[in-house]
């Protein structure tokens, strides 16, 4: 009696973790599933490095490049924005703040990493964007400026409280060394502290660009959604997140338009599970854990 | 010697700055969702249904959605997550099988939530026939939330004392018995605090909805697993692109916003603050 | 010679490759305190909870050789582990009372076990407090949290909280060393109470404590068992010239 139960509890754990593991290997099956029959009817390369986006036209063409690099656009430009200021808030809060602040600081960081990112992007629309529509004289402000302001601030959280993780776990023996030796307090910050933390910033930098990646309301209700190779920091753009989101609702289950979103999502899960996977396993050093 | 000290007032004055850079942006940003989600925001906006198209009246059944659906995928996805955390901390063998689960947990951790609206939408509504339901809907979040609820619970298990694990196997209980006695309830405000965490995230996410369960508009309340759902987030969104009149809909998307946000806020405070007063209180 | 209460022949056990108990072979009486002493790594503590089977919980470990528990086979296949576990009570180095109330520590063994009523339960934990000494201390707040109790007390509470199982054999694994003198001496004193009662096995680093309160005496030296004797005779004529040498302070 008494060892069924316990066999039966051991089993119900066993079937949930197995349940895990088969619910992502579901969502590899899906989305290849669906995605891979593309490429029997438009070539992989073709794909990949060309660039009409035109899956509606009597004669569909599926050329990703201009999505890829509209996606690639927002996302380093929303880097540019939340490198420094995250980087320099989590050296700030680590290295200079005083012990009351550094206190208030992670929860603040965490509540701010949890706003929805549909708010933020009205914020962008109803707020931003005329802005900076108004400052540089522009037809509109929905454009690759605006998407990364807006995505830039959006991860400042992520990289800002991992990078404050890394910093905070370096020894104090490694800051007190370095200040015994004469160097100043910024001195020990950046040829002491930040190198024997860097693994762990560049983890940080790699987690908020998987963030940035895979953000689909931001980038669909900022980034204009033309399917054009942008020109300018002021171009439209249509990353892939918000081309699956846009025409997802146009397209009939099993035909080419179908198979194209998903051959999409393919590109982006690979995208982001590389990232993760060299993320963790490369500067987390959790994979073995 | 002055150079030095001149670059070391520089760069205090730098990181400083890049702080004080991201301060007035969010301020700003808070300031703009209160002051006008404030002017829309009543008791009848929250407690009616949206009127004339969307140009006027509440957001009662979006409400209603959004509780609905966070709900739904959070008791899927609890005993899941609790029972699978269990697993990886107590019986863990073999050993590649659980190097193959973290890569999974990780790897949905990462994944765009884009993604699994896609997933859920080919799986749930096309295959399984759900339809665009709150059942699909409530399936497609819970496998989101899926990893967050995993990773704090097992995190919470872990913070238990060996001490504890021990004690009670040499009295002679079993793996089960520890597990539920010992382990689960020293381990239960932790893991509580996960969960109203992964509420949080589950409450505010539009994309996995937006083909599974949400509907942009619906007067009544739905009626069972299998009727579409109105929900905050997908609301603004569609106030935001779909909408025809901005000048009544863009001031009803800041009021929804605003109860989103609130309602986010509030919820990952409470989280917070239960953890850090367990932090405070902890004996062992 | 009446047959001892636990004996183990021939125990040989590995943690992975690393070879940690060699070859031993111990009698321990019924109703005695038998001292497991040496220096620190030499195995006394693993040796201890071979008797309880805990060390089942390190992964790689093989165990080769017997221990008998009253004439029963403990690592025998069909062995049900909890039961011995139930059996050999163990109390261990730091104070480990559960997040909970009192009374509730003090239960946990009975309630997993199932079949006794409440008031059946609550009299043995009355008996099991009293039998450690603790009854008078605590008998106002049982409902109060174990964390709450000072560090002999809560040592206390884990002797009690194993007696409530009734076990045949009580395992002290360096039952003293987190605790201020005073406390050491009560549990002690303890000791000498309870060996009525129970098989009392003790780990300790500290030798005037196995002076003072064993029967046997068992002298471990890197994984094997050196010496075992009575302690009246191994402290006054040794037999190996390591006993000789840990006793009066050469090493360890």
């Amino acid at each position: 009696m008494n060892s069924f139960k316990e066999r039966l509890f051991k089993a119900a754990a066993y079937t949930a973790s197995l349940f895990t593991i088969a619910v992502l290997l579901s969502i590899i099956a899906g989305l290849f599933g669906e995605g891979l029959p593309l490429f029997k009817s438009f070539s992989p390369g073709k794909f990949l490095f060309t660039n009409d986006w035109y899956p509606t036209h009597a004669e569909p063409s599926f050329g990703a490049l201009t999505l890829i690099i509209g996606s690639l656009a927002v996302t380093l430009g929303a880097l540019v924005i939340a490198i420094p200021l995250g980087l320099g808030s989590a050296i700030f809060i680590s290295e200079l703040a005083g012990s009351r602040m550094k206190e208030a600081a992670k929860p603040v960081i965490e509540l701010l990493a949890g706003i929805p990112s549909v708010v933020y992007g009205l914020f962008g629309m109803a707020f931003l964007a005329p802005l900076i529509r108004q400052w540089f004289k522009l037809d509109t402000g929905l454009n690759i400026f605006t998407t990364s302001i807006i995505l830039g601030v959006m991860i400042v959280p992520i990289i800002c409280s991992m990078s404050e993780d890394a910093l905070s776990s370096v020894p104090k023996s490694i800051r007190e060394a370095s200040l015994a030796l004469g160097a100043t307090r910024v001195e020990s910050i950046f040829r002491a502290v930040i190198p024997a933390a860097k693994s762990g910033i560049i983890g940080s930098i790699l987690l908020g660009f998987g963030r940035a990646v895979g953000e689909t309301m931001v980038v669909l209700m900022l980034a204009g959604g033309a399917a054009k190779m942008p020109t300018s920091i002021f171009s439209s753009a249509r990353p892939l997140t918000s081309t699956i989101a846009a025409e997802m609702g146009e397209t009939v289950m099993g035909d080419l338009h179908y198979q194209s979103l998903f051959a999409l999502a393919i590109l982006l899960f690979l995208l982001t599970f590389v990232t993760n996977l060299v993320t963790e396993l490369v500067f987390l050093r959790r994979g073995n854990q | 010697m002055n150079r030095r000290k001149t670059w070391n007032a520089l760069g205090t004055g730098i990181l400083s700055a890049t702080l004080l850079a991201t301060f007035p942006f969010l301020l700003i940003f808070l300031a703009q969702m209160f002051y006008k989600g404030f002017a829309v925001l009543s008791p009848e906006f929250l407690l009616s249904a949206p009127r004339e198209a969307m140009t006027a009246g509440g957001i009662f059944p979006a409400l209603i959605g959004t509780f609905l659906l966070t709900a739904l995928s959070i008791l899927i996805a609890l005993p899941l997550g609790i029972l699978t955390a269990i697993w990886m901390n107590n019986y863990g063998k073999p050993v590649w099988l659980i190097r193959i689960l973290r890569i999974a947990i990780n790897t949905l951790a990462g994944t765009p939530s884009i993604i699994f609206g896609l997933f859920g939408m080919a799986a749930f509504v096309n295959i399984m026939g759900l339809d665009v339901s709150l059942l699909a809907g409530g399936l497609t979040l819970a496998i989101l939330a899926l990893p967050v609820i995993i990773n704090n619970t097992e995190e919470a298990l872990r913070t238990v004392p060996a001490d504890f694990r021990d004690a009670s196997l040499a009295l002679g209980a079993t793996t089960r018995q520890t597990i539920s006695r010992v382990l689960l309830p020293t381990a239960l405000p932790n893991i509580l605090t996960g969960a109203i965490i992964s509420v949080g995230r589950v409450a505010g996410e539009t994309a996995p909805i937006m083909f599974t369960a949400a509907t942009f508009y619906s007067r009544r309340l739905p009626g069972s697993l299998s009727d579409e759902v109105m929900a905050l987030p997908y609301h603004i969104y569609a106030l935001m692109t779909e909408g025809t009149h901005p000048d009544e809909q863009v001031p009803i998307a800041y009021g929804t916003a605003l109860v989103l946000l609130l309602l986010v806020l509030l919820v990952s405070a409470v989280a917070i603050f239960i953890r850090y007063s367990i932090r405070r209180k902890r004996q062992w | 010679m009446v047959t001892p209460q636990i004996q183990t022949s021939q125990l040989n056990l590995w943690f992975g490759k690393n070879h940690v108990l060699h070859d031993v072979s111990i009698p321990i009486h019924a109703h005695q305190v038998t001292a497991m002493i040496g220096p620190s790594g030499c195995g006394k503590s693993t040796l201890l909870r071979c008797f309880n089977r805990m060390n089942d919980l390190i992964p790689d470990t093989r165990i080769e050789g017997q221990v008998t528990l009253g004439g029963m086979d403990i690592y025998a296949p069909k062995t049900d582990v909890t039961s011995i576990r139930a059996r050999v009570g163990m109390v261990f180095q730091k104070p480990n009372p559960f997040p909970k109330s009192i009374f509730n520590n003090v239960a946990f063994g009975l309630q997993i076990k199932g079949g006794l009523t409440k008031p059946k339960i609550q009299e043995r934990v009355e008996e099991s407090l009293k039998a450690a000494w603790l009854w008078d201390e605590v008998k106002d707040r049982l409902k109060s949290s174990a964390m709450a109790l000072s560090g002999g007390q809560q040592q206390r509470l884990c002797i009690a909280r194993a007696l409530a199982n009734r076990p045949d054999v009580l395992l002290l694994d360096e039952p003293t060393s987190a605790l201020d003198p005073q406390s050491t001496a009560k549990i002690e004193e303890l000791c000498l109470e309870l060996k009525k009662s129970v098989t009392i096995l003790i780990v300790t680093h500290n030798v005037a404590q196995a002076g003072r309160i064993s029967d046997h005496t068992a002298f471990m030296y890197l994984g094997e068992l050196v010496e075992f004797d009575r302690t009246d005779k191994m402290f006054t004529v040794p037999a190996d010239k390591r006993t000789e040498a840990y006793l009066t302070g050469v090493f360890g």
